[in-house]
């Protein structure tokens, strides 16, 4: 309908595009790349490539879809590896084929598979928005739960029997209005606008990472938000990783947006090994991977955050618990200084538009724990966690500071401590938790004293601190006993209860309970060595007690033993750690 | 660049010069970033890309610099191509310039293929996590910051630190444990001296490594907008070798500072709204469209491995060069000054350099089993060591426990011995490994908590041959 009037990098603007509108998906030439319609003035459209625009020349075709870019929901989401645009990057792959080559089509849902439906309503039955009309094992670890989509409600006057069905077949027509609707496995939404649901809930519940730093100290909870900030080499990515990794969640989603190819190859060839704790089978058949590495379109990684946000409302919305990880959304935020630069835009701070903080938010916004649409009633929870790469660790930046206004819970990664390998390098100092109020309820059920003990834990860090800065004057010999005892403790705090190695065998992943009595153990020790230095044992005795390697080997043990080997420890500890 | 020499179009009628580029009248039918012929009013022929085309205009960017072009005589002739390079497996032992043309005296190569310098975007889904140790032969980088197959890991060095020597030396030595297999380099000399270039190209030639070589050289007196080109045709190049020819490929780019300069200079001819330090703010993605071209495919015998260079201005690891490098690399190996001033070669500060890929490298069946171990415990006692040191030069060495004296001379002895090596001297990892032995058994056997009871039996001098 259109024609390429002129050409700029990854923006292309077109002329003769009256009629279309803002964000309409268009094909940009004869090779038919996807593009967005930007902007609007009389007879000609800005649009935004998200495909790389070598070789195109003026005058070229341009056509409207009269659609506005959306996901493609239904089963075949899980364990499937997407592009940015929701290419899917294994289908791509079929003939052979190793690169990305421009223009190159694939379906996000496989349009050939057959799924095995069951219905679980009744001809008759009034159904509303988000109804759950029946389910499809999608894998062995999440059913997939098929909803009426929202805008659609009314009396269901037929459905089919359960059997195959493929996600474009009719299975269900609803009546509304007069008007007869039919349903399939499949149903789209745009992305750029959060789904539906019936009530917004105060997040709640621990979300179990695994990682002690995070559980215990800086507890997040399900359908909350958090950043994690960190210069190159903290070690950011393994962190997240990690996260989708052991997250206690129905469903992780991974977005890899602007990032290392090779790391994203390392995370998806671990999936294809690693077993979900507890039922046994291959983590991958819950998660989903968005790839849009470095050096895939620049353009598409806005729209492969925001197709992973939409993936996890739509999980959402059938009542499951969702991880969102997108790292990083620094890369995402670069992308838009580059096109906001292209347009000629007024910039704000450091080159960014100045609609950086509200499309931020836009996106972090979309956490939170929900009471879904449709019956049965159900609750839903999505949270984010979103990386941010700030330019030469330094957190006075614009990406930083205006996440740190919309998230709840900072992970600060610490380039220091980067350099002494203490991993993670979640800095306990600097992060913070709004959400331990949230989890309060859910840790008192397995340690009524978690907020003592995580309480008196971090002011011993605190203090060390403190103390630190004396040292570095005086020499560690010159404090006091008490001083020393505490120096002792607080490094047992950090190098045997907060280091976690993520490729330790067992440590890599620990359950809450375990981490408490990690930490119960070792401030005890502390209790008991408290009272030898006050019947005046010298600190250095202390140091050398057999209990003290003994405390920092608790990582080895394994998880079916462990309680017990903690019981004979404390027994141990009483017995040898008392005053003279 | 020795391609089809009809050329499709022209336009006359260029209105306006300034900097490198040149606009003109819209060109019909020109394609975006399209490679053209710029003719002078004297015959002579300069190179330009298409870098913004509308219906109204074309900007032309000129690669020789716009000295000489006139408004009225000169022309702007398209060939309807996108810059490529002309390959074939006689590249090998083969010198070029930043654009691609021989200057070895030797005759243009008879190309296979015509290959876009950009490249394509290697399929996530399709890459293979690196996994193979290179031995180096340094053991600061074998033991502590191994380097595998596939990875890229960039040397951040200053002005006047020896990082070309260290390069050198890993070209002289790289090689896979007990595999010998197809191997090329590829060298792309990106604005810097003439001395350096040769000093790499006499290098290769020494050790005999030139016939397995392509070389591309832009040297600082070539044109600055020719070193955009530079490293893309070298990987160009490296990845014809390696996903054609199966070969397993060493890219090394020198001075990658030079080639981020360059892009500054040109970004703000084009009057871009710069980012940090007047950087364009498309750096980090323009480096990463590179960088990424390092991998490893599956079903695919050949890889990529690169080893950037590049000098940190004003030694600052937070400057855009190395901080943007750092973000997209897989680790770095950052020299230190003070190793430098202490005499020790090769001087690499052991706590900033870092391998990400090291994990998957090490371990049985590709260095020992007890690498991990000793690495780990090797940068503890270190660590412990210079955190001493730093207190002891407040308080005096006398402040000191006896048990915090060890772990002083430990971190000296570290320093001479385990990362201080020859230039010409290649270590196995087995030796690598055993140097960090050694040291351990000045330490008390209790503290090496980080090694499993397992390997001190088998591995400590103490127990050893026993």
């Amino acid at each position: 309908m259109g024609k390429i009037w002129r050409i700029s990098g990854p923006v292309v603007i077109a002329e003769g595009m009256r009629g279309s509108q803002v964000y309409e998906v268009v094909h940009i030439g004869e090779e038919e790349l996807i593009g967005e319609v930007i902007g609007l003035d009389g007879d000609r459209a800005t649009i935004q490539a998200h495909e790389d625009t070598l070789g195109l020349r003026v005058g070229e075709r341009i056509e409207g879809t009269g659609k506005i870019l959306t996901a493609e929901l239904g089963p075949g989401i899980m364990a499937s590896i997407y592009d940015g645009l929701q290419k899917s990057l294994t289908s791509l792959m079929s003939g052979g084929e190793l690169f990305l080559k421009r223009g190159a089509k694939a379906f996000a849902l496989p349009r050939d598979k057959k799924w095995h439906f069951t219905p679980r309503v009744k001809v008759g039955d009034t159904l509303d928005e988000g109804h759950i009309i029946g389910v499809v094992p999608e894998t062995e670890l999440v059913e997939h739960r098929i909803m009426v989509p929202p805008g659609t409600r009314g009396t269901l006057k037929r459905i089919v029997g359960e059997g195959e069905y493929t996600i474009e077949e009719p299975i269900a027509w609803v009546e509304q209005g007069g008007v007869q609707k039919e349903l399939t496995l499949k149903q789209e939404w745009p992305v750029r606008k959060p789904r539906p649901y019936k009530n917004r809930f105060d997040p709640s519940g621990l979300l179990v990472t695994g990682m002690r730093i995070m559980d215990y100290m800086f507890p997040l909870a399900l359908g909350g938000k958090a950043c994690v900030p960190g210069g190159f080499g903290t070690g950011k990515t393994v962190a997240l990783q990690q996260l989708v990794r052991w997250a206690q969640t129905d469903i992780n989603i991974y977005v890899g947006c602007g990032e290392r190819g090779n790391e994203m190859a390392d995370v998806l060839h671990s999936f294809t090994r690693l077993r979900e704790p507890k039922t046994g089978r291959l983590l991958m058949e819950k998660e989903v991977f968005i790839a849009n590495t470095s050096n895939m379109p620049v353009i598409a990684r806005e729209v492969s955050v925001f197709i992973g946000i939409t993936l996890a409302e739509y999980f959402r919305d059938m009542g499951y618990d969702i991880l969102l990880v997108a790292d990083s959304t620094s890369r995402w935020a670069e992308a838009m200084r580059e096109l906001g630069g292209r347009l000629e835009e007024m910039p704000g701070e450091e080159g960014f538009p100045p609609y950086l903080g509200s499309r931020l938010a836009s996106f972090y916004e979309r956490a939170g724990m929900v009471e879904c649409l449709g019956s049965p009633q159900r609750k839903g929870s999505l949270t984010v966690v979103g990386a941010v790469s700030p330019p030469g660790a330094d957190f006075s930046e614009p990406v930083t500071q205006n996440t740190l206004r919309i998230i709840e819970a900072l992970y600060s990664l610490d380039v220091a401590l980067a350099n002494r390998r203490h991993f993670p390098t979640i800095n306990w100092l600097a992060s913070y938790s709004l959400y331990a109020e949230n989890t309060r309820e859910w840790w008192s059920e397995i340690a009524p004293d978690w907020a003592d003990i995580r309480a008196s834990a971090l002011k011993v860090l605190q203090q060390e601190a403190q103390l630190e800065e004396i040292v570095r004057l005086v020499g560690p010999e010159a404090l006091p006993e008490n001083d020393k005892l505490l120096l002792l403790c607080a490094r047992m705090i950090r190098e045997d209860f907060l280091a976690q190695s993520a490729y330790h065998e067992i440590d890599t992943y620990c359950l809450p309970k375990r981490a408490h009595l990690m930490l119960q153990t070792i401030m005890k020790f502390y209790e008991l060595a408290g009272a030898m230095v006050n019947s005046g044992i010298p600190v250095s005795e202390i140091r050398s007690s057999p209990m003290v390697p003994r405390i920092s080997r608790m990582k080895d043990i394994p998880s079916e033993e462990f309680e017990d080997r903690i019981a004979e420890l404390w027994t141990e500890m009483d017995a040898s750690l008392v005053g003279g | 660049m020795e391609y089809s020499a009809l050329y499709i179009k022209e336009a006359q009628a260029i209105e306006k010069v300034k900097g490198s580029l040149l606009v003109t009248r819209s060109v019909p039918g020109i394609k975006f970033e399209e490679i053209v012929d710029v003719q002078l009013h004297s015959g002579e022929l300069k190179l330009g890309k298409a870098i913004d085309i509308s219906g109204e205009i074309s900007i032309i960017q000129v690669f020789g610099g716009v000295s000489e072009v006139d408004l009225v005589g000169s022309r702007v002739r398209c060939k309807g191509e996108t810059l490529k390079l002309p390959v074939s497996i006689d590249i090998l032992g083969r010198i070029f310039n930043g654009m691609g043309e021989p200057i070895d005296g030797n005759p243009p190569i008879i190309p296979d293929d015509y290959l876009d310098i950009n490249g394509e975007p290697i399929n996530p889904a399709a890459r293979m996590p690196p996994a193979e140790f290179i031995e180096t032969g340094i053991s600061a980088i074998d033991g502590l910051n191994a380097l595998v197959r596939g990875q890229k890991l960039p040397l951040f060095s200053g002005a006047g630190l020896p990082h070309n020597r260290i390069a050198a030396q890993i070209i002289r030595q790289a090689a896979v444990k007990g595999k010998e297999e197809r191997f090329a380099i590829v060298f792309g000399a990106l604005g810097v001296s003439y001395d350096e270039a040769s000093f790499f190209m006499r290098n290769l030639e020494e050790t005999g490594a030139l016939e397995r070589s392509v070389a591309f050289i832009n040297t600082a007196s070539d044109p600055v907008i020719e070193r955009i080109s530079t490293p893309r045709l070298a990987l160009t190049a490296a990845e014809y070798l390696a996903w054609q020819h199966d070969m397993h490929v060493l890219v090394i780019l020198t001075d990658m500072t030079n080639y981020c300069e360059a892009l500054r200079e040109l970004s703000a001819m084009r009057e871009e709204i710069p980012s940090r330090r007047g950087y364009p703010g498309y750096m980090y993605t323009d480096l990463a469209t590179m960088y990424e071209r390092a991998g490893r495919i599956s079903g695919k015998e050949g890889s990529v491995t690169i080893i950037p260079i590049l000098t940190m201005p004003d030694d600052d690891i937070t400057h855009p060069i190395p901080d943007l490098t750092g973000y997209i690399t897989e680790g770095q190996i950052v020299l230190s000054r003070e190793f430098d001033r202490k005499g020790i070669y090769p001087p690499i500060d052991v706590f900033l350099s870092l391998s990400r890929m090291m994990k998957e490298g090490i371990g049985p069946g590709q260095t020992r089993e007890d690498h991990n171990n000793v690495f780990m415990q090797s940068y503890a006692a270190y660590a412990e060591g210079c955190y001493l040191r730093e207190i002891s030069t407040i308080i005096g060495a006398e402040g000191l426990s006896d048990r915090d004296k060890v772990y002083l001379n430990n971190a000296d002895a570290f320093e001479t011995t385990f990362i201080a090596q020859g230039e010409t001297e290649k270590r196995t990892v087995e030796q690598t490994l055993d140097i960090g032995w050694q040291l351990f058994a000045n330490l008390a056997e209790e503290d090496l908590k980080l090694i499993s009871e397992e390997f001190i039996k088998k591995y400590h001098p103490k127990y050893r041959g026993k």
